[in-house]
C-alpha cells in the first residue's frame, strides 16, 4: 500500500524518444531528397549543403560557448535546419549565401529568442527568406551545369507546358533539395512510418492547396486541367515545405483543429502567392506567416477541459 | 554634473541618459521609416531638432497662459506652425531632402518626442532650460537616427553619405534598406547600449543616472516593481493630490 502513495509530479509515462532520436528521423528521412539533389546538380550541391549545416552547427555551439549556456548541439536540431536551409538554396549560389543564411537562422531566429522549442517561426525558412529577401538575384538564379531553362512553376506560369513525369522524377531545374517529388514522398513515409509526423497538416496544406489553385486559376482565366494541378503540386517547394517544413513541432499549432486550420490556412495562401504573386513560388512565405499566426490558432481551437463548457444550471 | 536645468544637463540629459531613440523608444515611426541612408537619418533629426526647439521654448514661455484643459490642442497648433515652416524652407532650400523624406516631414506633429518633451518638461520648466531640453533632445534623436541609417546604408548599399565604403565585391544585403532591416538594426543597437550600460553598472558605476525617464511619480510609472527609489510618499506626490 505504501508504495502506492509515492506518486511523482508529472509526467508520469515517458516515451523513450528523445529530440535528438526524432531530429535523426528527420535528418535521415531527408537522405533521399538530399542524394538525389547530389546526383541530380552535381558534386557542388555537396559542398553546399555541407557548409549550411557546418554553419548552422558552429553557430549555436560558438553562440551557447559565448553566452555560457548548455550546449545543444547534441540534439542535431541545427543539423536538421541547416539540411532544409541548403535544400532551399538554388545550386549556383556563392559560398557565403549558406553562410549568412545558416548565421541569420541560427542566431536571430532560434538562439536570440531562447533556443529550440522558442523559436516563433521555422529557423530554416525564415534563414531562406532573409535570403531571398537581401539578395533576390542570386537567390533566384536556377541555372547551372545541368539545367538552363526556367523552373517548372515559371514555365507554368508564363504558359508553357511542363513535362509532369520529369517534375515527379525530379529531372527539372529548381532548389537542391526540391525537385524531386518520389525522393521527398519516401522520406515523408520514413517520417510516418516512424511516427515523426501524421498526416494532418500535410493532408489539409495539399488537398486545400489543390482546390484553391484550381479555384484561383479558373478565376484568372486559365484551363484547369489534370496536369496543371498536378504540376503545381510537384513543382517547387510545396512537397519539401508540407512534409518536412509545415510540420515542425515548434512552429505548428498543437491542437488537432488547428492543425486543419493550419494547413488549410497555408494552402490558402501557397494558392494567392502563386497565382496572385509577383513571383512564381510562394511556399515560404506562406508557412511563415502561418507559422506567426500559429499562438492565434491554437487559442482558437483549444480543446475545452472536462467539465467546462456547454450550458451553465 | 551640472544642476538640473542648466544648459549642459540639459544635453547630456538629451543625448545620453533619455536618448529618445534608445532609452526612451520614442518617435519609432520615423526611426523606422527614413533610416534607409545616413544622411536621410541625419536629416529627419536636425528637422525635428528644430521644431523640437523652438516649439519647446514658445510653449514654456505660454506655460502659465495655456489653460490646463485645453493645453494639448494648444501644443499641437504650436508644434504644427514649426513643422509647417520647416517643410517649406526644406522644400524650398533642400529639395532632394524634402522628396526623400516626404510625409514624414508633415507627420513630425504627430511625433511623440515633441509632444512628450511639451508634456513632460516644457510645461513645467523655464524657457531658458527648455530650449536647451529641446535642443538636447534633438540631438540625441539625431545621433541615433545618423547611427542606424549609417549601419543600414553600410550593409544594405556598401555606402555611407552616398560615398563607396566597402570593397567593390561587397554584395549589398538590400534587406537592410527594407523595412525589416530598420527592426534589426534598432534592436541590435539598443541591445549594444544596453550591454554597454549593464556592464558600467556591474564595475559599480552608478548608471542609474543612465536610466530614463523617472517622471518621479511611481503610481503612474510603468518601471517602478523593478526600480530602487520610491516616489510614492514625496511632498510633489502629495501636494498634486495623485
Amino acid at each position: 500500500m505504501s508504495d502506492l502513495r509515492k506518486v511523482s509530479s508529472n509526467p508520469h509515462i515517458r516515451a523513450k524518444d528523445t529530440t535528438a532520436k526524432i531530429m535523426l528521423t528527420v535528418v535521415v528521412a531527408l537522405l533521399p531528397a538530399t542524394l538525389f539533389g547530389i546526383y541530380n546538380f552535381g558534386l557542388r550541391a555537396l559542398l553546399i549543403i555541407a557548409i549550411s549545416v557546418a554553419t548552422t552547427v558552429l553557430t549555436e555551439y560558438l553562440f551557447e560557448k559565448i553566452c555560457k549556456k548548455k550546449n545543444t548541439t547534441g540534439d542535431f536540431s541545427a543539423v536538421v535546419t541547416g539540411l532544409l536551409l541548403a535544400l532551399n538554396l538554388p545550386v549556383s549560389v556563392p559560398w557565403w549565401i549558406p553562410v549568412i543564411g545558416g548565421v541569420f537562422a541560427i542566431l536571430v531566429v532560434k538562439m536570440l529568442f531562447g533556443g529550440l522549442g522558442q523559436n516563433f517561426m521555422n529557423p530554416a525558412l525564415a534563414g531562406r527568406c532573409f535570403l531571398l529577401l537581401s539578395f533576390p538575384s542570386i537567390m533566384t538564379n536556377f541555372e547551372c551545369d545541368a539545367y538552363t531553362g526556367a523552373t517548372p512553376l515559371a514555365a507554368i506560369r508564363a504558359g508553357e507546358g511542363v513535362m509532369v513525369r520529369d517534375m515527379i522524377i525530379g529531372r527539372t531545374a529548381g532548389t537542391i533539395g526540391e525537385t524531386s517529388m518520389i525522393a521527398i514522398v519516401i522520406g515523408a513515409c520514413i517520417l510516418i512510418l516512424a511516427g515523426v509526423i501524421d498526416l494532418k497538416v500535410p493532408g489539409s496544406y495539399l488537398a486545400s492547396f489543390a482546390v484553391f489553385v484550381a479555384l484561383f486559376a479558373t478565376l484568372s482565366g486559365r484551363t484547369v486541367s489534370a496536369p496543371y494541378i498536378s504540376a503545381q503540386l510537384a513543382g517547387g517547394g510545396l512537397m519539401l515545405g508540407a512534409f518536412f517544413m509545415a510540420t515542425d513541432y515548434v512552429t505548428r499549432p498543437v491542437t488537432k483543429k488547428g492543425q486543419y486550420v493550419f494547413g488549410i490556412f497555408l494552402g490558402f495562401l501557397t494558392a494567392v502567392f502563386r497565382i496572385f504573386g509577383a513571383s512564381a513560388e510562394g511556399v515560404s512565405y506562406a508557412i511563415i506567416i502561418g507559422n506567426l499566426l500559429v499562438p492565434l490558432i491554437e487559442k482558437a481551437t483549444m480543446p475545452k477541459c472536462f467539465g467546462r463548457g456547454g450550458e451553465r444550471s | 554634473m551640472s544642476k538640473p536645468g542648466s544648459a549642459g544637463e540639459r544635453l547630456f540629459n538629451g543625448i545620453i541618459k533619455e536618448n529618445p531613440t534608445f532609452v526612451l523608444t520614442l518617435g519609432m515611426c520615423p526611426t523606422l521609416a527614413v533610416t534607409t541612408s545616413a544622411m536621410n537619418g541625419l536629416g529627419m533629426g536636425l528637422t525635428t531638432m528644430v521644431v523640437l526647439a523652438l516649439s519647446n521654448m514658445i510653449i514654456s514661455a505660454l506655460r502659465k497662459i495655456i489653460p490646463d484643459k485645453v493645453r494639448i490642442p494648444a501644443f499641437i497648433v504650436i508644434i504644427a506652425s514649426f513643422v509647417t515652416v520647416m517643410q517649406l524652407l526644406l522644400q524650398g532650400f533642400l529639395p532632394d531632402l524634402y522628396l526623400s523624406l516626404g510625409v514624414y516631414i508633415p507627420l513630425i506633429v504627430v511625433n511623440c518626442i515633441i509632444l512628450g518633451r511639451a508634456e513632460a518638461y516644457a510645461s513645467k520648466n523655464s524657457v531658458w532650460s527648455s530650449l536647451f531640453d529641446g535642443i538636447g533632445m534633438g540631438l540625441g534623436f539625431s545621433a541615433a537616427l545618423t547611427c542606424i541609417g549609417a549601419v543600414r546604408e553600410i550593409l544594405g548599399a556598401g555606402e555611407i553619405f552616398g560615398i563607396r565604403v566597402m570593397p567593390q565585391s561587397y554584395v549589398p544585403f538590400s534587406i537592410f534598406v527594407m523595412a525589416p532591416g530598420a527592426f534589426f538594426v534598432l534592436a541590435a543597437l539598443t541591445a549594444i547600449q544596453n550591454k554597454v550600460k549593464i556592464a558600467g553598472e556591474k564595475k559599480g558605476r552608478d548608471m542609474s543616472k543612465i536610466q530614463s525617464g523617472c517622471s518621479e511619480d511611481c503610481m503612474h510609472c510603468g518601471k517602478a516593481g523593478s526600480c530602487e527609489h520610491k516616489f510614492y510618499d514625496t511632498a510633489k506626490t502629495q501636494k498634486e493630490g495623485r
